[in-house]
């Protein structure tokens, strides 16, 4: 599972993939949420041995005894992890405090280009997570400027709603059906997936043959490279000591990042990352572009709280409800559309029943 | 002058004893060997053995003797003092120099990218200070890389080291600047940059640089143990001259009842005085440049390493900032560069106080308990620092950590420069002691060479004054 910096998320490839956006659309109904129940179930009995003692990249609040019992659990559950409460404005003891407070806490990035970063001649934060955090303070508070940003590192965006730091994190975050076991996510706010970066001038079309004999780029341990394993198109993706300490770090990095560096260098041919963050690569450097028509995965960002702070989800929910009527376009053509064209609009929120 | 009193007695008793010619083949092989072929020494032979059955013969033969054993103890004496010194001076002039200028192209290495990364984090605002320190680091390691390569052979390991330092540096400084570059427009691939630099810098040049310093320390420690080594040939043939010369004055008592023979005095008083000098300089050398090598050397080494973990806490301090959490640790569970930060600073710690044990006085104490304090305040400042930025304060951790005030850079400054310190403090010890050593055998090899050609010769007068007797 990728997220801001695509480094070590993982999630079971065969879970994701069977509950996929693109079929979910198809069967939905009742008759298809019953099929994806099954569907899960049946893969997550799958997946389950080969899970369990596989650390994820991410620090897991849950101890090692309860991970296997919430996996059953989330195995029943997740079928639409994206699913999220009502939108409100009725409010609750949360919005009460942050009101209290007069100002909205926001754990954000700030070395994403176009979605989080410093502004290096202002010092300010700008791109499209920072505005709509803005917004959700604007609809809380009365004014986009109520709002304090704290950067988080990728690893402390769950630690920092746990231990109250923050009250939402708008950071470029997945939501997966590992994550809705620690914090509350939104509405999805954006909808990405894996898509192959390459310099204008490449033969390169997509994910596709034409990767055939080049050297990709992928970060360790993330979709694009679970991806490149079922199918590299004969692409070169692999280190030669991978998961060794002396691992050359040079198809397989750290963070997606890393790989525009080795593409700038010319040490690989092309990068396969999330669509999201590829548009703030090609965004650094003026020759390098998305190829092929559109991602090969389907992945959600959404806003995250605290688990339990209903109130706050739900006020966050009807703030997207707001925001895709016309702020969402505007936010998009600012931030993204140069780098990352042809999207017409946000996804559509998936309530849960209640 | 009288007959010898008892010539004839003595004749037959030392003839069995001491048959002339031996002597001259025992030692035959210790001397530079007399011209001519086999024929010649054989016929050199008989005429000593015809010239051993007279006393005046014998006296030839003994005198002979006499000069070859003092010259060989001369030349022996000659040669191992100007060895140890040419030694001695290479600990000096040469070796310590070319250990010292490793260390400082180490230094030097991990300077520039700890610099960088404090550059970088202050972004478009980067000081000129800073910059010039990034500028000096460079040059400095670049210039005394040419250096080294002069003075080394180029398929030796330090000459590959030296190579493959030339070859990786321009690599390094042209991914600083792009990180640079990058930085200046807001772009965060500038970090990534940055983080690739760092990554050539710590996984191959410091460890070439390591290796390159670790050579030329063994060279060091190689010239120091030949400029100590005791020298045994020239000491066994002063004792040899030594007991021949009292052999030959004791026959020439028991010949003549005469207790001195001045020649055989003088020369005696000239070996023995060139063998204490020779054992006597040696042993001050040695104990000089033992002082030097284990007092001040290993404290060299010792300091040396210290600052490079400074440097290297340091550059993990700046970098965990620069990355945000981007690189995690194998086990994924902590920030990489925080978890180095905290990996360097034990590292650091044990270093200071091994740095503690070896330093041999006050003056040597003193910066190191400095360090520590500093250190001490550095890892208290750093906890704030990442206390702000847990909580969410980037640019308030940032100004704790690269600030004027109050920041942990004032703390690593402080370290660094009590280190240059302790370190100019033991460089001097080590000069001092080293060039103490090598003064002690100053004018040695000459002198000894003097004092034996003039014991060789009186040696001869001594012989000949007997040998007059018989005419």
């Amino acid at each position: 599972m990728t997220d801001h910096d695509g480094n070590r998320e993982r999630e079971p490839a065969g879970r994701r993939a069977a509950g996929g956006r693109a079929g979910r659309f198809r069967l939905r109904g009742w008759g298809g949420v019953a099929g994806m129940a099954a569907a899960c179930a049946l893969v997550a009995s799958l997946a389950l041995p080969a899970l369990s003692p596989a650390p994820a990249g991410e620090p897991l609040a849950t101890a090692p005894a309860g991970r296997e019992r919430s996996t059953v659990r989330e195995a029943e559950d997740c079928t639409d992890p994206e699913a999220s409460l009502r939108p409100s404005t009725a409010g609750g003891p949360n919005i009460d405090a942050i009101r209290q407070r007069g100002k909205l806490i926001v754990g954000i990035d700030q070395n994403s280009y176009r979605w989080g970063y410093r502004d290096p001649v202002g010092g300010g934060l700008e791109g499209f997570d920072i505005d709509l955090a803005r917004a959700i303070a604007a609809d809380i508070l009365g004014s986009p400027d109520a709002v304090i940003f704290r950067a988080i590192p990728t690893n402390q965006r769950i630690p920092a709603l746990e231990t109250g730091r923050v009250d939402i994190v708008v950071r470029t975050m997945t939501i997966t059906c590992d994550r809705i076991e620690q914090v509350a996510f939104s509405t999805a706010y954006f909808r990405a997936g894996q898509q192959v970066l390459a310099p204008k001038s490449s033969p390169v079309t997509g994910y596709d043959a034409s990767l055939e004999g080049l050297r990709v780029c992928s970060a360790e341990g993330s979709t694009a490279y679970e991806a490149l394993e079922r199918n590299s198109f004969g692409a070169v993706f692999e280190d030669e000591h991978d998961g060794q300490p002396q691992d050359e770090d040079l198809l397989t990095v750290p963070n997606q990042l890393d790989c525009l560096v080795r593409l700038q260098l010319g040490l690989v041919d092309a990068i396969v990352t999330d669509n999201a963050l590829a548009a703030g690569q090609a965004a650094q450097d003026p020759a390098v572009e998305l190829k092929g028509d559109g991602p090969f995965t389907t992945e959600y960002y959404g806003v995250a709280t605290e688990l339990g702070k209903d109130d706050l989800v739900r006020r966050v929910n009807h703030v997207l409800e707001e925001y895709r009527k016309g702020p969402w376009m505007e936010a998009y053509r600012t931030w993204l559309e140069d780098d990352l064209p042809g999207v017409t609009g946000p996804p559509q929120p998936i309530y849960r029943a209640g | 002058m009288a007959h010898p009193p008892y010539g004839g007695t003595a004749h037959q008793a030392a003839a069995p004893v001491h048959p002339g010619p031996e002597p001259v083949p025992a030692y035959a092989p210790a001397q530079p060997a007399p011209a001519g072929g086999r024929g010649a020494l054989a016929g050199a032979r008989r005429r000593m053995s015809r010239a051993a059955t007279t006393e005046p013969g014998r006296l030839r033969i003994t005198g002979a003797l006499l000069a070859v054993l003092l010259a060989v103890f001369g030349a022996t004496a000659a040669v191992a003092v100007s060895e140890r010194a040419a030694a001695a001076e290479d600990v000096v002039g040469r070796s310590q120099p070319l250990s010292r200028d490793a260390a400082s192209v180490y230094r030097s290495l991990a300077d520039a990218n700890t610099t960088a990364s404090t550059g970088f984090l202050a972004g478009a605002e980067e000081s000129p200070a800073v910059r010039e320190r990034y500028a000096q680091d460079i040059s400095r390691a670049s210039r005394l890389l040419v250096t080294a390569a002069t003075h080394t052979d180029a398929s030796s390991e330090s000459g590959r080291q030296i190579a493959h330092l030339n070859e990786y540096l321009p690599r390094y400084t042209g991914l600083i600047e792009s990180a640079r570059a990058n930085n200046r427009l807001g772009r965060p691939l500038g970090g990534a940059y940055l983080r690739y630099a760092d990554a050539l810098m710590t996984e191959d040049l410091l460890p070439a640089a390591r290796r390159l310093h670790l050579a030329e320390s063994a060279r060091l420690e190689a010239d120091h143990e030949a400029a100590r080594s005791w020298p045994l040939v020239a000491p066994a043939a002063g004792v040899v001259a030594l007991a021949v010369l009292g052999w030959a004055q004791r026959r020439n008592y028991l010949l003549t009842n005469r207790v001195f023979n001045r020649g055989l005095l003088g020369a005696t008083v000239a070996a023995a005085l060139v063998l204490l000098w020779v054992v006597g300089a040696q042993a001050l050398a040695s104990s000089r440049l033992h002082d030097a090598d284990v007092h001040a050397q290993r404290s060299l080494d010792v300091l040396n390493d210290a600052r490079i973990d400074a440097l290297r806490a340091r550059a993990n301090e700046n970098l965990t900032l620069v990355a945000r959490g981007a690189v995690l640790t194998d086990d994924g569970k902590d920030d990489k560069y925080a978890a180095e930060y905290a990996q360097t600073m034990d590292t650091l710690g044990a270093a200071l106080e091994k740095a503690l044990h070896h330093a041999d006085d006050e003056e040597g104490r003193r910066p190191v308990d400095t360090a520590v304090r500093a250190m001490g305040e550095w890892r208290t400042r750093h906890d704030g620092a990442a206390g702000a930025d847990r909580e969410g304060d980037y640019e308030g951790a940032v100004r704790k950590v690269i600030g004027r005030e109050g920041s942990t850079n004032e703390c690593f400054d402080a370290v660094d420069a009590a280190l240059a310190e302790a370190l100019a403090h033991e460089q001097r010890e080590f000069t001092a002691a080293a060039v103490a050593g090598r003064s002690a055998l100053d004018g040695l090899a000459a002198g000894a060479a003097l004092l034996t050609l003039t014991g060789a010769v009186a040696a001869i007068l001594g012989v000949n004054r007997r040998l007059a007797e018989y005419r």
